[in-house]
Order: structure tokens, then C-alpha cells, then sequence
């Protein structure tokens, strides 16, 4: 929070939007009652366990459920030749497409595991306990395979191949090779040999980051009841009802109107509950045991048995005039897809140059099978990384042409009509007014002081893309508006959403009542991602208030026999001559004047909403063990409008503080067994709050052109600036420049002691 | 699989019994025998704070506490700080200070929460982080929590 936050770049003036109401669900939350998806109980209900590989790369030979079958309370047991027939078909699932055959092999393996953890079996059992006794029981004979779990090493002609038919796509021609390199991306613009030479100063350096995993509270945990009707219902924890419906339903051959899919209170995701790996297996089980069917994550199978973001390989070469200007970039990234072919590479290639004019760049982008989970979209999917090196080096650029950190991006910033590499040019955006704000604020206004401590910077960026979403509406004689939604919630957003609807109808915001409902009951909405859902859902939500108010209109219009067009709207007053109704007068006399009223809106925006942010932070580095102090933290963002600046912030701060985690000291530790050493919350350690101070959020607003309040998506973009930040403080404390995520103490100390 | 076994304990001021098979923790009784859902499993190894309840006065993990420990035991969980349909000035400042996102840490944060502010009336900050250390959030970067938590000591009620 800061004293002039927001800090407003638009003379309009709204009542609901900017103001801090309490959130519509946060009775349920704060006194127990929310249902989550582990608080699902059903009649007659099983639980279900997932017997997981212990190998990083294997053959399966045979399974043999005969002892787990025999067990007192077992119900049923389920394996990969349960599946139906799949073929290799590819199916658009909002935020991403999937390939089918590699999505069910990830749920339950067919012929081969390809990471520790890989689910192979699962059982159905009177509870958890006999379900572990059954999984324990059976028996599995592999034929172990060599394993690569490192980038670097996967992408080398010698490597260990994953998956033997894979064929680089790419524009050139296909190598017959085998390959784990499952796409190369290439972006290109003017010419890059004419860029370096007109630079007076070149910088080349290259990255590494880690494996890291989103850190959800709530493990993944699924219900499923396949019914005697041969409906299929799923109770569960997803970011996307609709999603997890065309998923499940596609990978079970189901018409998609037979699986209903009810969304329950979700315990966090932030990318990792997009894809399903219970969803189906629980419907197998239930239908082989003609009961509903629970599964519950443990933690290590959260880290062994889902989507962490990709670890990294990235170079940057920057070139610039004696002056600041950027003349020439080039980026080569390699990210890990995991398991399976379809990481994060694109939007990783398309961010990395995404916060500066550049007239001559190539980017270069590479995705990559190495024996790990199937990687998953986390916050700002592959920006992180990318904004890491990116910033990193310029941060460096600065420094070699003596020139102030925030003067090199003010100089080389993209505003309004700046082409990104990749091709889109940006509208309206607010990037330069974040650089503003840095330059106003009380943290870079005060002076650090003290031994070991360094104040840092770093910006990022992220699209938050639109996709669909759908609303309906009815209007309650009491004078309220019951709203229903597809978009699941977690930062908050029934109520960001509940109050573009209260401001286009001039009601309070609590007299919009949300309600976030199963898949049968609204409209195809998309993910809870992509920063999309208080900037395309709450349009819906402003579309639908539009139908309202036509209809309340002739309504009014009805009761005073004159046209439509001659009754004034102001906020909840209608008005014709002298005769005035409020919207909740209005409502009580709707049941007796004519049909209910009611709308419904859907929407699909195109394009980004280009949300940009710029971190300070100051840290203290411990010279004798390397341990890095967070000492004070300044998150500032472009949020284009903040419908709720309380929930704006929180993802600021939520985002700033999970970038810190990613920053220090969070990552898959691997052995040279290809095992992961730390799965667990202990040791796989998230920040506490006492590894974090008070984190300061300035918001700016630059409204969005595109969007009727103006709003841009925020809560990708927090995550991007952190690491970034942090490595130019810990520079400015100890004069060493990391290159490498973590900048774990180990690691600090050997840069430290070795340079 | 042993027997279960009968045990009495004082739950939300209400003298309860359940029965419990000796394998299975606080956790799993409170959630799935007596329905009380609000402690919630995060990491069910005593990592997240998430099942935090409690125990004769002293904050738990309910994960990592025996069933049957729990004999002749006091036990507060999440469903029993408000009462008589009024939330607590406690949950009040939480919600009114946006210190939940997804909210599934909530319950265990107000738990450890209430257990700080009922023996140090009027913590630090550094008291606050430091209590609150062993409950993980991932939403909220803690800052409204933390704040939500000054804002309660501030008003002198749990």
C-alpha cells in the first residue's frame, strides 16, 4: 500500500469501481464453511490412491493387481489400458492446446514412465489407508531406461531420447535425428549484423534458472461419480470448470454433455490446476465400482506428480550506443517441457524483448523433453526466466555505460506504437508512467545505507490474454442482482467481477450477489488464467449489466407510457419529467409490470491487455554465509484500472513474493539418480513471513483501450520483475552479478568467494 | 488395522466422542468423523499450517497430532471462534483488510493468530512474522496478513 496509489492517468470518475468492499465469499472463508474440494463428502463415497513411478525413465513390462485386488475394502483398481482408444489428436483447451494421447499417458502411463512420480495404477478403496495398503501391493516390472533431467544434456545428439518419434517442429526441413527438442520458435526483425555493428558496447551472457513448482496450498483433489444414467459428475479443484469438462470428456470419449463439472473453492493454482490428472482416473474408478470416487494429492506427489514451471538455458547479447540506445538484441532460450512435448517456450521467446524497442533482434526458442513432470503454466508462463536474463543484462548495459538504471529504460521503454519482436504492436500501454512512479516513490527516494546492501531493479511484462467468458443475470425484487459466472475464484475476483457489474447499474457493490456455478448452469467461460478473468469476465459482467439496463429502461418507460428513449439514467435514478424511480423501487414493482428480468452476455476480446511492472528492492547480504535479506520491497504495475486496489495489491504482493521465493531459493533439487531430493514443503522451502518484510504496491493506472473500464489483467505480471530485481541488488551489495536461479546461499558464497 | 478406539475431548466447548483407528491423525478425525472441514490438509507432514488447530490452548498441526492423543483434550478448530452467528473481531479485520485470497490457509493462520494474541496482546511485527512463520501462504505475500493481525492486536480482541 502507498499513500498515492493508484496513481490515475484517467479524469474518469466512477462510485463502485476503486472502492474496497468486502468480499462476497469471505464469511465462508474466514469461518471454515467454504467447500473446497477435499470437503466434498458423498454418499457411499471411495477414496482413491495413485500408485506412482519410482523410476525417471522406464519400460513398463507387466502390472500385476492381482494380490491389491484380493485386499479387504479394495473396489477397484484402474491402469493405462483402461483408456479408451486415443488417437494422437490435439484439442484447443483456451489457454493452450494439449495433445490427448500424452495428456491421458500423463494421468495414468501406458507403456512407459518418463519421471519419478509418473502415475501407473490406481485404486479405489473403503478409505485412504486400505487404498495405500492396495497400491503398495501391486507389482510392476520395468525395464529401466537412461534418464536426462538436465537441459543442457537433453538437447545434445547423445542424449537419452524420450519419446522416439518426436521430429523438431520448425519452418526448416525435419532432421531424421532423434531429438528430445520438440519445437524451435524464431523471431527476427531488421538486421541484426547491421545492429551490433552500430553498437559501441556489446554484452553476452548466459542463464540458468531452476525447476520451480507454483506451491499451492491446497493439493489437487477430485471427486468423481459416474452415474447409473452414465453421467459423469466431477467435483473439483480447477482453474477451469469447462476446461477440466472438455479434458476429461475427450479423454474418456464422452459426449461433453454427459460430464457436469462443478468447480469447487479452489485452494490456489496460479497455472498448476489448468490441466486434470484426477479428474478421469476418478471417473474410471467410480465407474468400475459404481461408486463416487475421491482422490486426494499428497505434497511430494503435488511436486513429483504435477506441473512445475520450466528450469532454464538462456543467452542475451545486447548492443547500444555510448548514449543508452538499444541497436541490436538477440536471445536464444531453451526451456524444459517436461515429460511431454508443449511447454512454455512461445510465450517465453515473445516476452524476453517485450520492454524495449529493439530495430534488429532474433529471438530463438527451444522446447524440451527431459524426465521431469510435464512442465505447467506458472504466473506469467516463461516471462520470469526470460525478464531474468533480459533485465540482468541490462541492468549490466547500464552499468558499463555509466548510465542510470532507470535512464536506459526510459531511453530504450515501449509506449504506444512500439513493435514488439514478435510482431504485435502496442496500443496504449503504461509502461514509461511505471518508470514515473519509480522515480516518484518514497523507496527510491530514500537512501540506502549500511554495509552489504544494495538496492536493485527490475521490470517485466506479461500479455494477460482475453479468451471467453460467459455471465447471466437476473434481477431479484429486493433490489438485487443475482450473477452467474464460470470463472472459478481465487484472488477474488466474484467480487472485481460483481462490481463492474454494480457500476454499470449504479447499485452498491454487495447488492450484486455473484455465484461462481457447475458447468450445466452458465455459459463456455475459460480458464481462471492468463490474468483474464476481472478484465474478460468482468466485461461480460458490464455487457450483461448493459442488457439490464435496456430492460429496466423499458420497464420504467412502461410504467410512465412513454418511449424507452426518454427516460434518463443517472447511476440507480430513472428519471422521465418529473417523476423518478431507483433501480430498487424499479425491481420490487418488476414482478407485477411483466416478465422477469433477466440477461445473459458472453465475450471473447481479442488480444493483450499488456500489463507492465517495475520492482525496487533493497537487500542485505550476510558476507560470511551469503544469505540474502529482503529488506525493504516496492511492487509497482500498471493495472489499467483497479476495479478492487485491495485485490490488485494482493496480487502484486503475492506475485513480488513468490518471484522472491524463485529468486533465493526455491528449485527441484535433483540426485544424480535423475530423483528429486525435496519434495516436500520443509525442504523445497516457499518463503515464510519471516523471510519477507511489508511488500509496497504502487498502483498506476493507464486504462486499457480495449477494455470499457479500462482494466488490464495484474496478476501475471508481479512474478516477472523479482528475480531480476534482486540479483541487481545483491550486485549493488557484493559487486558480484549472478547468472543463475537460485541465488541460493551455496551458490552466492562460491560467486562471492570466487571472483 | 487395530481396533478403533473411543475418545472424548472437549471440542469448540463442546464435550464430544469420536472413535479412531490409532493410524489415523487429529486431522483426519476432526475432518472426516466429526465433520469439522474447516482445518484444512496442505501438505499433511506439518510444512504448511494449514490444519493448525488448538490443543489445550498451544497452536498443532492436526497432521502431525494422533486421533487418540487427543483424549480428555481441549480442542479449538476455525468453526469455533465465532460465535452465536457473529464473526470475531479477528476474522472481521481479515476480511475487512483483504487478508485472504484463495483462502484455504485461512483457517490455520486464524487459529495461530488467536493462539499469538491470546498470550502477546500487543505483538511486533517481527513478533507476528516470527509467530506466524510456520503457516505458508502463497496468494498473499503475507503483507495483508500480517497487517490484518496488527489491525486485530490494535483493537485488543480476539
Amino acid at each position: 500500500m502507498s499513500d498515492n496509489s493508484p496513481i490515475s492517468y484517467s479524469d474518469k470518475q466512477y462510485k463502485v469501481l476503486g472502492t474496497r468492499p468486502v468480499r462476497h465469499d469471505g464469511a465462508d472463508k474466514v469461518t471454515g464453511r467454504a467447500i473446497y474440494g477435499a470437503d466434498v463428502q458423498m454418499s457411499g463415497m471411495a477414496h482413491g490412491k495413485i500408485l506412482r513411478s519410482p523410476h525417471p525413465h522406464a519400460r513398463i513390462k507387466a502390472i500385476d493387481t492381482s494380490i491389491a485386488e484380493k485386499i479387504n475394502g479394495v473396489y477397484a483398481i484402474a491402469t493405462g489400458q483402461d483408456w479408451p482408444d486415443l488417437i494422437d489428436k490435439v484439442a484447443d483447451l483456451g489457454e493452450g492446446a494439449v495433445n490427448l494421447h500424452d495428456l491421458a499417458q500423463n494421468c495414468l502411463a501406458v507403456d512407459k514412465v518418463l519421471y519419478k512420480g509418473h502415475a501407473i495404477a490406481a485404486v479405489a478403496a473403503r478409505d485412504v489407508h486400505v487404498a495405500e495398503e492396495a497400491i503398495a501391493a501391486i507389482r510392476v516390472d520395468y525395464e529401466i531406461l537412461p534418464a536426462v533431467t538436465d537441459i543442457v544434456e537433453a538437447m545434445q545428439a547423445d542424449a537419452p531420447i524420450l519419446h522416439p518419434g518426436l521430429k523438431t517442429e520448425t519452418l526448416e526441413e525435419p532432421s531424421d535425428q532423434p531429438t528430445n527438442i520438440d519445437r524451435h520458435v524464431h523471431f527476427e526483425t531488421g538486421d541484426i549484423d547491421a545492429g551490433f555493428a552500430a553498437a559501441d558496447v556489446i554484452i553476452e551472457r548466459e542463464y540458468r534458472t531452476a525447476t520451480v513448482h507454483q506451491g499451492y496450498i491446497e493439493p489437487q483433489v477430485s471427486t468423481a461419480l459416474w452415474n447409473e444414467d452414465g453421467h459423469l459428475k466431477i467435483w473439483t479443484s480447477t482453474q477451469g470448470s469447462f476446461t477440466a469438462r472438455h479434458q476429461t470428456a475427450e479423454l474418456l470419449q464422452l459426449p461433453i454433455s454427459k460430464v457436469t463439472v462443478t468447480p469447487c473453492e479452489i485452494g490456489g493454482g496460479f497455472g498448476g490446476k489448468i490441466a486434470v490428472y484426477f479428474e478421469p482416473v476418478a471417473a474410471m474408478l467410480s465407474r468400475k465400482c459404481g461408486r463416487p470416487v475421491k482422490m486426494t494429492m499428497q505434497r511430494d506427489e503435488v511436486f513429483e506428480g504435477t506441473g512445475p514451471t520450466p528450469a532454464s538455458n538462456i543467452k542475451v547479447k545486447l548492443g547500444a550506443t555510448r548514449d543508452g540506445k538499444l541497436t541490436a538484441g538477440q536471445a536464444y532460450l531453451a526451456y524444459e517441457a517436461g515429460a511431454f512435448p508443449g511447454g512454455v517456450i512461445g510465450p517465453g521467446a515473445m516476452c524476453i524483448f517485450s520492454c524495449v524497442e529493439l530495430p534488429n533482434a532474433i529471438v530463438d526458442g527451444y522446447d524440451v523433453c527431459v524426465n521431469k513432470p510435464k512442465t505447467q503454466a506458472y504466473r506469467a508462463p516463461g516471462a520470469t526466466q526470460a525478464a531474468f536474463a533480459f533485465e540482468s543484462t541490462l541492468n549490466e548495459l547500464a552499468s558499463e555505460l555509466k548510465l542510470d538504471r532507470i535512464e536506459i529504460r526510459r531511453i530504450n521503454g515501449v509506449k504506444e506504437g512500439v513493435k514488439r519482436v514478435d510482431g504485435p504492436v502496442y496500443p496504449r500501454i503504461g509502461y514509461l508512467e511505471c518508470l514515473d512512479a519509480v522515480e516518484k516513490s518514497a523507496h527510491w527516494n530514500t537512501p540506502l545505507e549500511g554495509p552489504n546492501r544494495g538496492r536493485g531493479i527490475g521490470a517485466g511484462y506479461w500479455f494477460n490474454i482475453g479468451l471467453k467468458s460467459s455471465v447471466s443475470a437476473s434481477v431479484n425484487p429486493d433490489g438485487t442482482v443475482h450473477l452467474l459466472e464460470g470463472s472459478t475464484d481465487i484472488g477474488g475476483t466474484r467480487t472485481s467481477i460483481a462490481m463492474q457489474l454494480a457500476e454499470t447499474l449504479g447499485i452498491a457493490a454487495h447488492d450484486v450477489l455473484p455465484k461462481v456455478v457447475d458447468t450445466d448452469s452458465v455459459g463456455y467461460t475459460d480458464v481462471t488464467g492468463g490474468s483474464r478473468t476481472t478484465f474478460a469476465t468482468g466485461m461480460a459482467a458490464h455487457k450483461v449489466g448493459l442488457d439490464l439496463l435496456e430492460q429496466l429502461t423499458a420497464r420504467a418507460a412502461m410504467l410512465w407510457e412513454c418511449d424507452p428513449i426518454e427516460v434518463q439514467v443517472d447511476g440507480d435514478l430513472y428519471r422521465f419529467g418529473d417523476q423518478q424511480i431507483t433501480f430498487k423501487q424499479l425491481a420490487a414493482k418488476l414482478p407485477e409490470t411483466g416478465d422477469p428480468v433477466v440477461g445473459r452476455a458472453s465475450v471473447s476480446p481479442e488480444g493483450s491487455t499488456n500489463g507492465f511492472g517495475v520492482h525496487i528492492v533493497d537487500v542485505e547480504v550476510d558476507p560470511d554465509t551469503a544469505k540474502v535479506t529482503i529488506l525493504r520491497y516496492t511492487a509497482i504495475q500498471d493495472a489499467g484500472k483497479a476495479i478492487h486496489p485491495s485485490y490488485v495489491e494482493g496480487q502484486m504482493q503475492g506475485g513480488a513474493v513468490q518471484g522472491i521465493g524463485w529468486a533465493l531459493n526455491e528449485e527441484y533439487f535433483y540426485g544424480d539418480d535423475h530423483k528429486m531430493r525435496n519434495a516436500s514443503l520443509l525442504d523445497y522451502r516457499i518463503p515464510t513471513c519471516l523471510d519477507v518484510p511489508m511488500i509496497d504496491a504502487i498502483i498506476v493506472e493507464v486504462p486499457n483501450p480495449s477494455h470499457p473500464f479500462g482494466v488490464r489483467g495484474v496478476g501475471e505480471t508481479p512474478i516477472v520483475p523479482p528475480p531480476a530485481a534482486i540479483a541487481d541488488a545483491i550486485y549493488q551489495a557484493t559487486g558480484v552479478r549472478m547468472t543463475q536461479l537460485p541465488m541460493s546461499p551455496p551458490r552466492l558464497w562460491k560467486a562471492m568467494t570466487q571472483r | 488395522m487395530a481396533k478403533k478406539q473411543l475418545i472424548t475431548a472437549t471440542i469448540n466447548g463442546e464435550q464430544r466422542e469420536f472413535a479412531c483407528e490409532p493410524r489415523q491423525s487429529l486431522l483426519e478425525a476432526l475432518r472426516d468423523g466429526l465433520q469439522l472441514t474447516g482445518a484444512k490438509e496442505g501438505c499433511n507432514n506439518g510444512n504448511c499450517g494449514a490444519c493448525t488447530v488448538l490443543l489445550d490452548g498451544e497452536p498443532v498441526v492436526s497432521c502431525l497430532v494422533l486421533a487418540v492423543e487427543a483424549e480428555g483434550a481441549e480442542i479449538e478448530t476455525v468453526e469455533g471462534i465465532a460465535a452465536g452467528g457473529k464473526l470475531q473481531p479477528l476474522q472481521q479485520c481479515f476480511l475487512e483488510g483483504a487478508a485472504l485470497q484463495c483462502g484455504v490457509c485461512t483457517p490455520g493462520f486464524l487459529m495461530t493468530t488467536k493462539a499469538l494474541l491470546d498470550r502477546i496482546p500487543h505483538p511486533s511485527e517481527e513478533e507476528i512474522r516470527f509467530q506466524l512463520a510456520g503457516n505458508l501462504c502463497r496468494c498473499t505475500g503475507y503483507d495483508k496478513i500480517v497487517r490484518a493481525v496488527q489491525a486485530a492486536a490494535e483493537g485488543e480482541q480476539t
